[in-house]
């Protein structure tokens, strides 16, 4: 395997993808690759850093209190039809 | 729905997910946390459809309407993240598709869409035999505080928000979302294989904007 082509397979790998096969090249590859073992490394960080965007929007107050207020509507007709 | 087996009793019990029940019974605090908490990725699996953050929140609200109105309905095929996500996704589609009527650049919203082959990283940098020219750099040595930045948190939105359709949902519904590889297969109907060729697309173009931004 070349690094070009190991690079593709990253998230195949990730996954748990890699047929047996692919696998046990893949890892050759990686223990003897500085380059591809840098790049593996970045694509984690990727992950950790897209994982953690969901906590920075706030949910504006104005929307808060009328999905609350929703919610208290469809819960009083809904116990009023039950 | 969850089905679980009491040794003994010689039933099988169905059990709702307690989220759900407590929602169903009028729960004031779950529902804000729901909301609270998928807000996030609501909000990034509408942006790329919509033009601006003020119809995306639009949009965010409409889903959660609907919600309520058919959670009487929800049968539990799916978790009750999958199936608000799914909402969202369902609503923020035809928005799109309404306003596509109005908007003159409409065509560029789908590019990128067809080229899902091809390679993810830059040809220049590998020599002929296919080896890196020079090793990427280690970001084992960019501080926490440096990675998780608000400025790096911006960049990597933006990046999000920036993907082909096709990618933006599915890296937003794994790694922002949180969901496993089945559900999110399920909900966009593509098979685990296609799911990976969107996914690595969109996290190698996400990487890249990092790369560029922590050189």
């Amino acid at each position: 395997m070349i690094c070009r082509d190991v690079v593709e397979l990253m998230t195949d790998y990730l996954e748990g993808a890699l047929a047996p096969a692919d696998l046990a090249r893949f890892e050759d590859h990686i223990a003897g690759c500085n380059g591809c073992r840098a790049y593996l490394e970045q694509l984690r960080k990727t992950l950790q850093v897209t994982g953690r965007i969901a906590n920075t929007e706030p949910l504006p107050a104005s929307l808060e209190s009328e999905l609350t207020t929703a919610f208290r509507d469809w819960h009083s007709k809904r116990e009023g039809s039950l | 729905m969850l089905a679980r087996n009491y040794p003994g009793a010689g039933v099988t019990e169905r059990l709702h997910d307690p989220e759900l029940t407590a929602l169903r019974s009028g729960d004031e605090q779950a529902f804000q946390l729901l909301v609270a908490r998928l807000h996030g990725p609501m909000l990034r699996l509408v942006m790329g459809y919509v033009r601006d953050r003020d119809i995306a929140e639009d949009v965010v609200q409409e889903s959660w309407l609907t919600v309520l109105k058919n959670l009487d309905r929800f049968e539990e095929r799916s978790t009750l993240q999958t199936w608000i996500l799914g909402i969202a996704l369902n609503i923020a589609r035809s928005r799109r598709r309404k306003e596509r009527r109005v908007l003159p650049f409409s065509s560029l919203w789908r590019r990128g869409d067809r080229e899902e082959r091809g390679a993810t990283v830059d040809r220049s940098r590998f020599d002929a035999g296919g080896t890196w020219k020079e090793i990427p750099d280690s970001w084992s040595n960019v501080p926490e505080s440096r990675l998780l930045s608000q400025e790096t948190m911006k960049r990597v939105r933006d990046a999000v928000d920036a993907l082909p359709p096709m990618q933006r949902e599915v890296i937003v519904l794994r790694d922002v979302a949180g969901m496993d590889s089945e559900e999110v297969c399920g909900m966009l109907g593509i098979t685990a294989e296609n799911q990976r060729v969107r996914l690595h697309r969109a996290r190698t173009a996400v990487r890249k904007v990092l790369e560029e931004y922590l050189r």
